[in-house]
């Protein structure tokens, strides 16, 4: 077997950034004094003169990336997603959202996999809040490659996106050459007729994982990935639900406003199944290696494995 | 300021007066004391000072406005509306269900609205936006903000103040609506702004206090900010807060509430009296 390449989505996500540069000149990055850990840092290094950083004031930040959107720039406004989506939550909900200017809200270190930093760092409700808005966009990438054909879809795409990356390295599952991203389809990784596995960000590796051991033991279980978790394919979900009867979620945010909750609202009214949701259950994170997190809160092959055996009875 | 040209913008901000209480009248809600307190500077901004053009609302090279305070925005719609955005019967269905005037500024329906705004603090923020688009795109447009006296206590000002200082955003001039009066009572008492220049000064601004009801000394302060390079100007306007209507004049109660029909016609006749007085003169 190939050795697994490992790499982080905020790395992709800077380095998109300084490449789509050229191409569009209307591109500007705003960053609130993480411009080294967003890696917005390399688009600086490259254009000093198209980057801006606002301090550690989130609010402005994205009212600022509101008023150079009126204008007709592109601009990409960064920071943790704890305090991009959860410091200016309202910022975003009524200096953005509800002009439905073309701002570009890139969010790294989502989730528990930040790992030491903790609890006050570990954002796992900013899906549900970004999926409150209406006409935001939600972006949730799986790896290096999904990432950066994320960015480019957001600068093509005329109205507010929430792009969510994280700090964690993260197996490169994808093929650039052949990979193609369209906001709000599905990618169906692997068919399967027992059960349907949807997955987003980092655990669409889990879930491939899983799959494949699931196999061993005689259960084809479907994987789908879900990058766009709003708007959400809902023909790949209600097409699962058909054929599979049953699915499991699995996502790195609260199991409250995520996607196991936008895939529950879709087979509910179309198409009832039973689904397990597979996430962070109602409670708060804490520090530790990321790794060892992701186990402790079940976000883990592993556990999709015996999610999935439970959910058939096996 | 030639006095011909005085008394033109006189008239203009009381028929924008006029047009705010009418507008708040019919809508049997709305903030009528802030919306006059700031009359004049928009009879300024929109008659004598800004290059717009109704025709072309989206005119990428026109100056911007950004009302921060957007509570106040009966009176801006009266200015767009007599500067021709839109017909000055729309005032008639202000925050009337399905009608395009918004309870608060509304950028994607109303024409000549710059940006959407109602939550206190915000619109700053999105003016400095508009302004370094202007300097990252080398165009020579100006940006002008109204700011409320209570509204400077949202954190987020003294964001959007460090950050269009650092910037160097001279081609950013916002006005502080000095009226004294937020909801609670007056600033002084409910959480006190001030010293207000002082702390614009602090923040790398260059500050200007007049009278916000003088358009000489609107002129003179405006044309100071455009003569100043390399920081951006807060004028802070001394103002009354419900001008020119006599019962609401300097009163908290004004606010927030719409007049009865008893009341409209007082503030109306108050208003006319001002403006047959500039008839007159
Ligand atoms: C963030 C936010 N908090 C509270 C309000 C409610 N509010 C509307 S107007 C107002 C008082 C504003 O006072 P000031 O800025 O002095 O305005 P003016 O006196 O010019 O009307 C408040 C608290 C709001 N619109 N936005
Ligand atoms: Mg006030």
């Amino acid at each position: 077997m190939a050795e697994i390449i490992k790499k982080a989505t905020r790395e992709s996500y800077g380095e998109a950034l300084t490449e789509l540069a050229e191409e569009f000149p209307e591109l500007v990055v705003l960053d609130a004094d993480l411009a080294a850990a967003t890696k917005t840092g390399i688009f600086k290094k490259k254009y000093p003169e198209r980057f801006f950083d606002c301090g550690i004031a989130e609010a402005n930040l994205i009212g600022v990336a509101a008023g150079l959107a009126s204008c007709g720039k592109i601009p990409f406004a960064s920071s943790f997603a704890m305090f991009a989506a959860g410091r200016a939550y309202e910022q975003i909900r009524n200096s953005v959202g509800y002009p439905h200017l073309n701002v570009k809200i890139g969010a790294t270190h989502a989730g528990i996999s930040v790992g030491e930093d903790g609890a006050t760092h570990q954002c796992c409700e900013d899906i549900g809040l970004m999926r409150t808005i209406p006409g935001m966009v939600i972006l949730n990438p799986a790896d290096d490659v999904e990432a950066k054909a994320a960015v480019r879809a957001a600068i093509l795409h005329k109205g507010p996106v929430y792009l969510r990356f994280g700090r964690l390295p993260v197996p490169v599952l994808n093929d650039p050459a052949t990979y193609h991203f369209e906001i709000g389809r599905g990618v169906t990784l692997r068919d399967g007729k027992d059960i349907t596995i949807i997955a987003t960000g980092l655990m669409v590796a889990e879930a491939v994982t899983a799959a494949a051991d699931l196999e061993k033991e005689g259960i084809d279980a479907r994987v789908i990935n879900i990058h766009t978790i709003k708007p959400i394919d809902r023909e790949i979900v209600l097409k699962a639900a058909r054929e599979t009867g049953r699915i499991v979620t699995v996502e790195e945010h609260s199991v409250i406003g995520g996607l196991g909750e936008a895939v529950c609202g879709v087979v509910c009214e179309e198409y009832p199944v039973p689904v397990a949701r597979i996430g962070v259950e109602d409670r708060f994170g804490y520090s530790g290696p990321a790794a060892v997190l992701l186990k402790q809160f079940g976000l883990c092959a592993e556990n999709i494995v015996s999610t999935v055996k439970k959910a058939l009875n096996k | 300021m030639d006095e011909q040209l005085k008394r033109e913008l006189k008239k203009k901000a009381c028929r924008i007066r006029l047009g705010a209480v009418e507008g708040v009248f019919c809508a049997k809600a709305g903030h009528p004391g802030g919306a006059l307190s700031m009359a004049d500077i928009l009879a300024y901004l929109y008659f004598k000072e800004m290059r717009v053009d109704p025709a072309n609302p989206a005119w990428e090279d026109r100056d911007r406005f950004v009302l921060s305070k957007g509570h106040a925005c009966p009176s801006l719609y009266a200015a767009l509306a007599l500067r021709g955005f839109f017909p000055m019967e729309e005032m008639k269905t202000l925050r009337h269900p399905g009608a395009m005037l918004q309870g608060h500024p509304d950028m994607k329906h109303i024409p000549g609205v710059d940006m959407t705004t109602g939550s206190l603090g915000q619109g700053v923020s999105a003016a400095c936006g508009m302004a370094l688009a202007g300097k990252i795109s080398r165009k020579d447009y100006r940006v002008y903000a109204i700011l409320g006296d209570g509204e400077i206590e949202e954190g987020q000002v003294w964001e959007s103040a460090m950050f269009a200082a650092h910037n160097k955003l001279d081609n950013l001039c916002i006005f502080v609506d000095n009226n004294g009066l937020q909801i609670d009572g007056r600033v002084a008492d409910v959480c006190s702004p001030y010293p207000i220049p002082e702390k614009f000064a602090a923040f790398g601004f260059h500050t200007i206090t007049i009278n916000g009801h003088d358009f000489d000394q609107i002129e003179a302060a405006v044309k100071d900010a455009k003569m100043t390079k390399g920081k951006p100007t807060a004028i802070i306007a001394k103002t009354i807060k419900g001008k020119d209507v006599s019962y609401m004049e300097d009163n908290v109660n004004w606010h927030g509430a719409a007049p009865n029909a008893e009341q409209y016609e007082i503030a109306v006749e108050d208003l006319k009296a001002v403006l047959a007085g500039l008839e007159d003169e």
